[in-house]
């Protein structure tokens, strides 16, 4: 019977011990996978990640960044796929995960990865030139109307965020653009500084060059509150006195790209533990702030339940423009 | 303060002895990620940007920079002694230089490579210093009929006085934008010509391609020529170097426009790789009389090598004065600035002059620091040919498998590098040039993009391109370009014909 008792507890004590060493860590160096090419949003997202990492010391294993940004970032996915449930490579991302098999056939679902955690929201606002006749969002939207499908509206890429939003707008207020895809942000930024395009709705850290030099400005913002208060950008004007859309009078409340990082799906419970706290830590580092303030993203920190439901309802949302525009795949 | 006194200042930045000593550390870093193929610039200073995170913005952008340039003169050396290029950039500089090093004058081949190529940078970056303010807004100008039309004078420069017979230049063009057009499209966002392949929806590596068709293509070549086991017999000779230099006088006029093309390809943005294809092209026509091009005439070398690297250094202004790259590796090195905390744009040069000057005048030491570095491995790397093919011959099959790989780790591509081996090879025997399937890889997509863009703006009319003078003079004088050569052919040919008759 004591004897029992000592094996007993011996096998408690041994199982207890278990429990605290069940926590998983990486056994070999982790991959960042970007979906994206080199200098994108989402490979500075992922560097910066990397050398914060470094610099507090958060994983025991090096870390190795590899663009995967074939196909809008496809590539990176589809890798995913073929990784199965290994929990040494982390995929950064934006909502491409879970948006582009919407548009194309692809050859991987959203099902293939498992999302850690959402670090910022990147936003988006409608810039026009600075000599351009409209006071605000509510002109601009005016002058569309009167000459429908005459105003070239620039954005990054087709099928994709910005062509989406500008889709949004269009089925809100009855305007009609004519959008113009290019390569990048940066080259929408500088066609419309010079001219060649009539608005584009780039995120903040995409313009914000050429609107310290005065060429284009912010109309207005598609997110629920105005931005954080900064230094004025141009003139006495900062990012806190750009309008939200919604006080425009367009109405939708708010448009933002989540920065992403996932798994590839068939890890366990304790790994994604893992990457979740890492990443958490990260966010909280002064590194983190600093650079949500420099490429002025909304910094927010979403894992679990709040990332699941932030994830379905954007993923709702946007497919219902999607197949307003008859954009899905079949 | 004119841009004088402020790149005195930038030149007080540059010159300490910690910048002087990462300088060369970079070109040294440079040159080797450049010699091997595949690894290119852009993978080099990818893996450089974790390292900077901690220095000091100026020092960090000199080491990137530094690099850039050691990775662009790396790049002319494989394409010179085995047909590899290096980099996309380097491309045209195969079409002469190799010829060139394998009749024995590999020394020469590589003296008039580099030091053009260090004349072509210099130039470059007086361009930068001089033009600073006025170059960005030029750039401002450009729309996508104005891009389109930068293409179409790179297509039409370089093809209008092709060699070849025209309907195998026409056939090997069309072959090159066919694969172009391979993976996402842009404005369309839908997969082309992938056949559900996975591996294709990336497209086709363009540097791929070229590895596959110049490195194993020619090795094929060579195989088939009777396996000739000795290595080419070059004399190496210190005084060779000197002969060549004092030669380098005579190509004043290839120098000259060379620069002014790679400046302008530099500005506008083109990039290097369309750069130097160009004034191939340019030279190819307007040289005078002598030696065929293609069989190692010097001016094949001078020509591509200037224009290259004086778009490469131009290419840094588009990038820190509008925040748009023109090359690859300009736009890791932009991703670099954010992280510095740095925003890349017209208000640069106001609120970071230090930063930007520095830049500027290290530009000037690190490109004189590369030409002294490069020439001095000119001896090394000449010797590299005397080796046996035996030994040789699998060593280029080892870096030509491991380059294509370190594109984008993928082994699908070891067999793309096979496949296009072969069709290089049955290319050279078919007498079909490779020259416009290479410019139509590099430059289909872009042209693609850049035309229907305009076609969307402009609701599909082609009076686009006409539209102003910027747009129109481009347009007018790549027809000149790609017409004129063909009208004085018919001439000539229909002159002949009248002398025959009158013989009669």
């Amino acid at each position: 019977m004591k004897k029992t008792s000592i094996v007993l507890a011996l096998a408690a004590t041994l199982l207890l011990s278990a429990g605290a060493f069940a926590q998983w860590a990486p056994e070999r160096p982790v991959e960042f996978i970007v979906a994206s090419g080199a200098g994108g949003g989402t490979d500075n997202f992922a560097r910066t990640i990397q050398s914060i990492i470094a610099q507090h010391d958060l994983m025991d294993q090096s870390v190795v960044v590899l663009n995967k940004g074939a196909g809008s970032g496809a590539e990176a996915f589809v890798y995913a796929k073929g990784n199965a449930g290994d929990p040494h490579k982390l995929i950064f991302g934006t909502n491409n995960v879970y948006l582009l098999p919407h548009v194309a056939k692809m050859a991987y679902t959203s099902e293939d990865l498992v999302p850690v955690a959402a670090l910022a929201l990147d936003e988006f606002l409608i810039w026009v030139k600075a000599d351009a006749p409209y006071a605000d969002a509510a002109a601009f939207i005016e002058a569309a109307k009167a000459s429908p499908g005459s105003i070239p509206f620039g954005g990054s890429q087709s099928k994709d965020t910005d062509e989406t939003l500008v889709a949004l707008v269009e089925q809100k207020t009855g305007a009609e653009f004519k959008y113009v895809p290019f390569n990048g942000g940066g080259e929408v930024g500088v066609q419309l500084a010079g001219g060649h395009i009539a608005a584009n709705v780039n995120n903040p850290n995409e313009n914000l060059g050429q609107w310290q030099a005065g060429a284009i400005k912010p109309l207005c913002v598609f997110s629920d509150e105005r931005m954080a208060e900064s230094e004025p950008i141009h003139g006495d004007m900062g990012w806190h006195d750009i309008p939200t859309c919604a006080e425009s009078g367009i109405d939708i409340s708010a448009y933002q790209m989540p920065r992403t990082v996932w798994l590839p799906a068939g890890v366990s419970d304790e790994q994604l533990a893992f990457y979740v706290d890492v990443m958490e830590k990260v966010s909280q580092t002064p590194e983190w702030q600093e650079y949500v303030a420099n490429t002025s993203q909304t910094g927010r920190f979403l894992a679990g339940d709040d990332l699941a439901s932030f994830i379905d309802n954007s993923e709702t949302s946007t497919v219902e423009v999607f197949k307003a525009e008859g954009w899905t795949a079949q | 303060m004119g841009n004088f006194g402020l790149l005195m200042e930038g030149f007080q930045v540059a010159i300490t002895p910690m910048h002087i000593g990462i300088m060369v550390v970079g070109v040294m870093l440079g040159l080797i990620v450049g010699v091997l193929p595949g690894l290119g610039a852009p993978n080099g200073v990818s893996l450089l940007i974790p390292l900077t995170f901690t220095m000091d913005p100026v020092s960090a952008i000199i080491l990137l920079a530094s690099m850039y340039w050691g990775a662009l003169f790396g790049g002319s050396t494989t394409s010179i002694l085995f047909n590899i290029p290096g980099e996309p950039s380097s491309v045209a500089t195969t079409f002469d230089g190799y010829p060139m090093a394998q009749k024995g004058q590999t020394t020469r081949a590589l003296t008039l490579a580099f030091m053009s190529a260090g004349i072509g940078a210099l130039v470059g970056v007086v361009v930068i210093t001089l033009l600073s303010t006025w170059a960005a807004e030029f750039a401002l100008r450009f729309g996508a009929p104005e891009y389109f039309s930068v293409y179409f004078l790179a297509f039409c420069a370089f093809i209008g006085m092709g060699s070849s017979a025209p309907l195998k230049t026409i056939i090997s063009l069309l072959v090159g934008l066919a694969l172009s057009t391979v993976g996402m499209d842009t404005i369309t966002g839908t997969l082309r010509l992938t056949f559900g392949v996975n591996e294709l929806m990336g497209g086709v590596s363009f540097l791929v391609v070229v590895i596959g068709l110049f490195g194993i293509g020619e090795l094929l070549m060579t195989v088939q020529d009777g396996l000739r086991f000795r290595g080419v017999t070059s004399r190496i000779d210190l005084r060779d170097v000197f002969r060549t230099i004092a030669e380098l006088p005579r190509y004043w006029a290839t120098l000259l426009r060379s620069s002014a093309i790679g400046t302008w390809m530099g500005i506008t943005p083109g990039g290097p790789t369309a750069a130097s294809f160009m004034s191939y092209g340019v030279a190819r026509q307007w040289s005078r009389p002598g030696e065929p091009f293609g069989k190692g005439r010097p001016e094949g070398i001078v020509a591509p090598e200037t224009a290259d690297h004086s778009a490469g250094t131009c290419a840094m202004l588009p990038m820190l004065a509008l925040g748009v790259p023109s090359s690859a590796t300009a736009a890791v090195m932009m991703g670099g600035l954010m992280i510095w905390g740095l925003t890349p744009g017209p208000m640069l040069f106001a609120t970071k002059p230090d930063f930007v000057w520095g830049l500027i005048a290290s530009m000037y030491i690190s490109n004189i620091v590369a030409v002294v570095l490069v020439m001095a491995t000119v001896p090394m790397f000449a010797a590299l040919l005397r080796i046996p093919f035996a030994i040789i011959g699998p060593v280029i099959v080892a870096i030509c498998f491991v380059g294509a790989y370190t594109v984008s780790s993928a082994t699908f591509d070891l067999w793309l590098v096979l496949l296009f081996g072969v069709i290089g090879y049955l290319f050279s025997k078919l007498n079909y040039p490779l020259a416009p399937l290479v410019l139509a890889m590099v430059l289909g997509h872009k042209a693609e993009n850049a035309f229907h863009q305009s076609m969307i703006l402009s609701d599909g009319s082609l009076g686009v391109f006409w539209s102003n003078p910027l747009v129109g003079s481009i347009m007018t004088l790549a027809l000149i370009l790609v017409l004129v050569p063909q009208l004085s052919r018919l001439v000539s040919k229909f002159r002949s014909r009248g002398t025959l008759r009158s013989a009669q």
